[in-house]
């Protein structure tokens, strides 16, 4: 956690947006919470964690400008989503990349994509069966955040992982 | 000097949807060197029409910024044939060149309109055309009237009655339309709740592709805009599919499709079929676009480290890097007679609207805005449409390809973009 927190404070301190701390563990909206899907216990019912848990509510990964290396600190929500999967062969997933609205509409459809890719490939290596996880690109098309600044183009470089009935 | 009679043609209809509700509204930035001035006289007869012929004809001419209009207000009677006209007049204030004519109601409810274009230093004629149209023709003859003596003075083709398409976007309604090339008379051709994207006409002017998001991801689909069939996917595979370009004879389309892997451009026959693979890469290949002699596909790949423009062979092939300046070189479409190439590169965070003289390699910055995108040659190379912001608004805007010109177009309160320039209509 805390170098998530590191990470988050020093994306701020890049862009010198203090105003709109960026938050790249956000997790997706509440509405996409699956049915049926294991949930984390509430934090004061857990037992204290000899690892750090994650619990699978956790569905975005976050990137750099023009990047679409995944950064370590996704790997334990990846492995967690991984594990999920190979655990539960009849679940399907969509991953959606997705863009800020800088640059060519259809080249931010080929990096959307890039990062959607990305996701699945970890997701395949921690278990998930090709058949199962559908990578695709909204591109620069459905910005989660809508103004025009770092700010909102930080949390618009996303890939959201999204299961089945959920889309 | 006999009148040419000319069958106008039917505007190619759009059955879908009815008119757009707001218009594109022009507003002109530049001015262009070396204009011609012109007096467009008023027609007689004219005001039985719904709207004034001349003065559509008058606004075409000017926005081109090729040309100049004469005041031409206090001439009285407004002479129709040219053995009326008063050429001492209109010397002196300083036209080169005139339009004269008349339009007059039919028996059976249609209407005949009928011009000359008058040379004035020599005073003679130029040319003229007798049209028969309907009163929905009217808008369309000027354009055609305006075609015509843009070609006859300028030596190249016109693009008034060409049309053009684009995407409008209002909270979450998206809608492709087309409207002719000087933004009236929109029609809808598609809405949705979902984005459109990347509309491209079919080189015969009655197809369109585009990008739909109505499935949660980006699908092709191809409409017909004849006929009123539903649009039907083309391209619905595993992933992403999206970028598409016309072959120059319509039979095939390249796209974009991630059912392999990473985005790579693809080949396939019109309605889908015959899919072939045209690139091999582990990264990204995006936006193909076809030159007009379809020996060549330009298009946009990371291969090198930052997405740069290569050409390759229609039939796939080895790629030839086109653009090394700068970091992010995007969107290339080649000028109708194959000479330019157009493209969007960015320079110090912004993306401006680049020409490439494909012969001597020299590169001209066209615009100087923030966010140019999408560019799209008008068919006969004199214009590049684009998309452009104001305000944070996405609006449309045109530049001459010698950059001396500019004009925005846009809609109050909805967000203009992605636009495509049809090709010529028949005839």
């Amino acid at each position: 956690m805390k170098k998530t927190l590191f990470s988050a404070l020093s994306l701020a301190l890049l862009y010198g947006c203090a105003s709109t701390p960026v938050e790249p563990e956000k997790p997706a909206a509440p509405s996409v919470q699956t049915p049926g899907l294991p949930v984390a216990p509430p934090l004061a019912a857990r037992p204290v964690p000899a690892a750090p848990q994650v619990d699978l509510s956790k569905r975005s990964v976050f990137y750099e400008y023009d990047k679409y290396d995944i950064r370590d600190e996704y790997r334990p929500v990846l492995q967690a989503h991984g594990k999920y999967l190979a655990e539960n062969r009849g679940k399907k997933m969509l991953v959606q990349g997705n863009c800020d609205e800088r640059g060519s509409r259809e080249y931010n459809i080929a990096l959307g994509q890039r990062r959607a890719e990305g996701v699945k490939r970890r997701l395949v290596l921690m278990g998930a069966t090709e058949a199962q996880v559908e990578p695709v690109s909204l591109g620069e098309e459905k910005p989660r955040c809508t103004e025009h600044a770092e700010g909102c183009w930080s949390q618009n470089r996303r890939s959201d992982m999204l299961y089945g009935g959920e889309y | 000097m006999s009148w040419r009679t000319f069958a106008p043609l039917l505007a190619a209809i759009l059955l879908l949807a009815g008119p757009a509700r707001a218009q594109l509204t022009i507003e002109i930035i530049g001015g262009g060197a070396n204009q011609i001035p012109i007096a467009v006289l008023p027609f007689a007869g004219e005001s039985a029409l719904p709207q004034s012929i001349t003065e559509i004809i008058e606004q075409d001419l000017s926005r081109s910024a090729r040309f100049r209009a004469i005041f031409v207000g206090g001439v009285n009677p407004v002479p129709t044939e040219i053995a009326q006209v008063d050429f001492a007049e209109w010397k002196s204030r300083l036209a080169d060149a005139m339009v004269i004519g008349q339009a007059q109601r039919l028996p059976d409810g249609k209407f005949e309109v009928r011009f000359r274009l008058l040379d004035v230093l020599k005073q003679s004629q130029i040319g003229g055309i007798a049209f028969t149209l309907t009163a929905a023709q009217t808008r369309l003859t000027a354009h055609k009237i305006a075609d015509f003596i843009y070609e006859k003075l300028t030596g190249e083709r016109g693009v008034f009655s060409t049309r053009v398409a684009y995407v409008v976007k209002q909270g979450t309604r998206y809608e492709l339309r087309v409207a002719d090339a000087d933004g009236q008379n929109a029609q809808s051709i598609l809405i949705s709740s979902e984005p459109i994207m990347s509309p491209a006409w079919s080189p015969d002017g009655a197809r369109m592709a585009y990008v739909s998001f109505q499935n949660k991801k980006p699908i092709l689909f191809v409409q017909n805009l004849t006929a009123s069939k539903q649009p039907a996917p083309v391209a619905n595979y595993r992933g992403s599919n999206s970028a598409p370009a016309w072959s120059p004879d319509g039979k095939q389309l390249a796209a974009v499709l991630t059912k392999d892997g990473t985005s790579q451009i693809y080949l396939m026959s019109a309605d889908g079929g015959n899919l072939r693979r045209l690139t091999v890469s582990g990264g990204i290949d995006t936006e193909p676009f076809f030159t007009p002699d379809g020996q060549s596909i330009y298009f946009t790949s990371d291969r090198g480290g930052s997405p740069q423009i290569y050409r390759m062979p229609a039939g796939g092939g080895d790629p030839v890097r086109m653009t090394f300046e700068g970091d992010y070189n995007v969107s290339p479409r080649v000028s109708p007679d194959g000479k330019v190439l157009a493209y969007i590169s960015r320079v110090s965070g912004r993306f401006q609207l680049m020409a490439m003289d494909l012969e001597s390699k020299q590169v001209q910055t066209l615009t100087d805005g923030q966010r140019d995108e999408s560019p799209s040659f008008a068919p006969n190379g004199r214009i590049i449409l684009y998309a452009t912001d104001v305000d944070n608004r996405g609006v449309l805007a045109a530049v001459s390809s010698d950059g001396r010109f500019r004009q925005r177009l846009g809609i109050q309160a909805a967000d203009v973009r992605e636009p495509s320039w049809g090709p010529f209509l028949g005839n």
